[in-house]
């Protein structure tokens, strides 16, 4: 562990501040826990990752300043997302390559920002949490987490300490689950085959469970799992490690109604 | 798909349904996916200098590409030095008519051909045969392909779309007039009769067309790596060879090509090594025991050199291997044909719009979720999902896009640049939507949300954005 507590800046994402407040606390729980003081900048909305996939690339400049405007006072900058720390990490220098002004600013930044889980075992030293679960769950790596940032271990680590809770490889965790950004609703055919591919991938370990580090594979994969009716939940890796998953999962209806 | 046809790529979309509802196809993509995933992986990890091995490979071809003048010039000159012709081609109708004469003048009548996807951009099939030569596909898949009429769907897998029960038919249907009627069911079979019916069609060959893997510039030579021998049967029996190959083929040396061909059956098959690796140089000179009298090297350019200059150069590297296809989940559920042109998948998303032109194939480096598996298997290490973001950054500057998308992104940008603003309408929004879904946790159909619940339900949000919970002080 760090001697000092370093000042994080949480980087909420939209998905999360939108659809699942939950894995922003818990987020900012498992930081604190892991020694850190947890700031979450009021000026954030997004990373800029619909403008600048769908090749709009004046609005993500304009965007991806703001964030690095915002975020550079800070030890780190920490995303309960690998899609978008890896889009502040991987490619925002890229944006600004030759910018005098930018480019420097957008390669610090870049140099500090993190996906959540990767931070508290890669720079916090974080070896175990203090949770319990229940049962068999089963991973979904994101596209952006694997293979921009390369994190895969570190969940598996971190989950194989929690409580009770067994975990069952998908027989393709590495493959897309079809979300893609605007590419799910733009190409809603296309996506459809790999989401319903991935949940009977997920039927087929058996979990009860499905946790992922990205809300946008997870409203996807929630999505086809309810549309199936099926009765695997999903949720964010994030709450299974700070032990709140005593509120309903993504998708599920609300207690006692 | 009829083989002469129009590029079908505007229309994607529909070809995305079509193949999503082939059935036959699907079991096809399937079966083959998986198979070429684990081979691959069983190759690299066999081979431990593997990665290595990709960052050579891939500076080869990025210094033969920053002085690609001089390599060819070199090729040219050693060609001629070993008795060949070098005919250089602007377009794909340059070529055509190039070949077309050298047919020609060798009064063919027959033409054997192994696989060549240069020869499927000039759409040298039907020419040939409006002009009375009769071309013979002899690579299996590419045989199979002929005689559906179709295209190929993959680079070095053409027939992979079809099932063993279809080619089965088709044997059978086309084979009967030669007298072989009954219908076979096992592929050993169906291989044994393609040969027995492809063995005489080499013999009356008058002239043999071959793709190149590699044009080597130290010693003029051409090469070719096949699985079946094919290539060699073609290129040796005939009066005359005609290596098609489009500029970026060339490399320095044999050395350079060998280093790029251990990688290049790694990545598309998983074998160590293809079956035949083939090298010819020039004519039959006297003392040669068999080979063509007469050599010539239609080297086509078809967009080649415009993407030397451009922000695309890249994919000039690529070595044809498959391998994008091969790893792609877009691929995987929609299949080859879908591209509507001559390269699938990723390669084929970048290639694409720049050989026929953003316009015709704007969908192609749309229809990706940028999921990087193909950049993650490329031996070449091409940025294909970056340069697929390059042409959407081109079709959104030059307007392409509908105008409900550059619209809806402009609002939505000028709405995160104000962040006040924007909680302020995204909280009230969240408290309604948060609100009417709480009952099922679920919504099934929204206004404007087609795109997202024709496939899957929304999970209704939680009903309170974070931002506002964690000004309140927070409730973790």
């Amino acid at each position: 562990m760090p001697a000092s507590p370093r000042r994080v800046g949480l980087f909420v994402t939209c998905l999360v501040d939108l659809f699942r407040p939950t894995v922003g606390f818990a987020a900012a729980k498992l930081l604190e826990r892991a020694g850190c003081e947890v700031v979450v900048p009021g000026a954030q909305v997004c990373c800029g990752q619909p403008a600048y996939n769908s090749g709009d690339s004046a609005d993500t400049k304009a965007i991806a300043r703001d964030v690095i405007a915002a975020f550079e006072p800070f030890d780190a900058t920490v995303a309960p997302s690998g899609s978008c720390a890896g889009m502040i990490k991987r490619h925002y220098p890229a944006l600004f390559a030759g910018d005098p002004h930018w480019e420097p600013r957008a390669q610090r930044l870049a140099a500090r920002t993190f996906e959540l889980v990767s931070f508290l075992t890669d720079e916090c030293g974080v070896e175990e949490v203090d949770a319990s679960h229940n049962g068999t769950v089963t991973y979904h790596d994101s596209c952006s987490s694997l293979r921009e940032l390369g994190v895969r271990a570190q969940p598996r680590r971190l989950l194989a300490s929690v409580d009770g809770l067994e975990l069952a490889e998908l027989s393709a965790p590495d493959v897309c689950c079809g979300f893609g950004g605007t590419f799910c609703v733009k190409y809603p055919d296309i996506s459809g085959r790999m989401v319903a591919d991935k949940a009977k991938d997920i039927a087929g370990t058996g979990a009860g469970t499905v946790l992922a580090g990205d809300m946008g594979c997870l409203l996807n994969i929630a999505g086809r799992l309810s549309r199936e009716g099926s009765g695997v939940k999903a949720r964010h890796v994030a709450e299974v490690l700070a032990g709140m998953t005593d509120r309903p999962a993504i998708g599920e209806p609300a207690r006692g109604r | 798909m009829p083989r002469a046809m129009e590029a079908t790529s505007r229309t994607f979309v529909a070809n995305a349904r079509a193949g999503l509802q082939d059935a036959d196809l699907q079991t096809s993509l399937a079966r083959f996916q998986g198979g070429f995933q684990v081979k691959r992986v069983e190759a690299a990890k066999r081979l431990p200098e593997f990665e290595a091995l990709r960052d050579e490979a891939r500076a080869i071809k990025d210094h033969t590409l920053a002085h690609l003048d001089h390599y060819l010039e070199r090729y040219e000159a050693q060609v001629t030095a070993a008795g060949g012709t070098v005919h250089w081609c602007q377009t794909p109708e340059d070529a055509r008519q190039v070949i077309l004469g050298l047919c020609q003048e060798a009064g063919a009548k027959t033409v054997t051909k192994s696989k060549s996807m240069i020869a499927e951009e000039m759409e040298l099939n039907p020419f040939l045969e409006e002009h009375g030569i009769e071309p013979v596909e002899t690579d299996l898949g590419e045989y199979v392909v002929q005689l559906a009429d179709e295209r190929p769907s993959h680079i070095i897998a053409p027939a992979v779309h079809k099932t063993r029960d279809q080619v089965a038919d088709l044997f059978h249907e086309k084979h009967t007039p030669l007298g072989r009627t009954r219908r076979l069911e096992r592929v050993e079979e169906l291989v044994e009769e393609a040969r027995e019916v492809l063995r005489p069609r080499y013999l009356a060959a008058d002239v043999g067309i071959t793709g190149a893997n590699f044009l080597i510039a130290e010693t003029g030579s051409s090469t070719i790596v096949t699985n079946e021998g094919n290539g060699d049967l073609t290129q040796i029996l005939p009066r005359a060879h005609i290596v098609i190959a489009t500029l970026e083929k060339v490399v320095p040396t044999l050395e350079d090509a060998t280093t790029i061909m251990r990688v290049l059956a790694r990545s598309a098959t998983g074998q160590e090594f293809s079956t035949y690796t083939t090298v010819s140089t020039g004519p039959r000179r006297p003392d040669d025991a068999d080979g063509p009298e007469a050599y010539h090297v239609v080297l086509l350019d078809n967009g080649r050199s415009r993407m030397l200059g451009s922000e695309f150069r890249e994919v000039l590297r690529c070595i044809k291997c498959g391998a994008c296809m091969n790893h792609c989940p877009v691929y995987g559920t929609v299949g080859g044909h879908a591209y509507g042109w001559v390269y699938p998948g990723p390669v084929g998303a970048v290639l694409t719009p720049n050989l026929i032109g953003l316009e015709e194939a704007r969908h192609l480096p749309n229809a990706s979720s940028f999921c990087g598996r193909c950049e993650e298997v490329c031996p070449m290490r091409i940025p294909l999902p970056g340069l697929m973001r390059k042409l959407r950054e081109q079709e959104f500057e030059r307007r392409l896009n509908p105008a409900a998308i550059r619209t809806g992104i402009g609002a939505w940008a000028w709405l995160v640049r104000r962040p006040a603003l924007y909680r302020c309408l995204t909280g009230l929004g969240i408290r309604v939507l948060g609100a009417m879904g709480r009952r099922r946790g679920r919504f099934t159909k929204l206004p404007l949300a087609s795109g997202w619940t024709a496939a899957r339900d929304l999970p209704a949000p939680e009903g309170a954005t974070f931002h506002a919970l964690w000004r309140k002080g927070g409730r973790a």
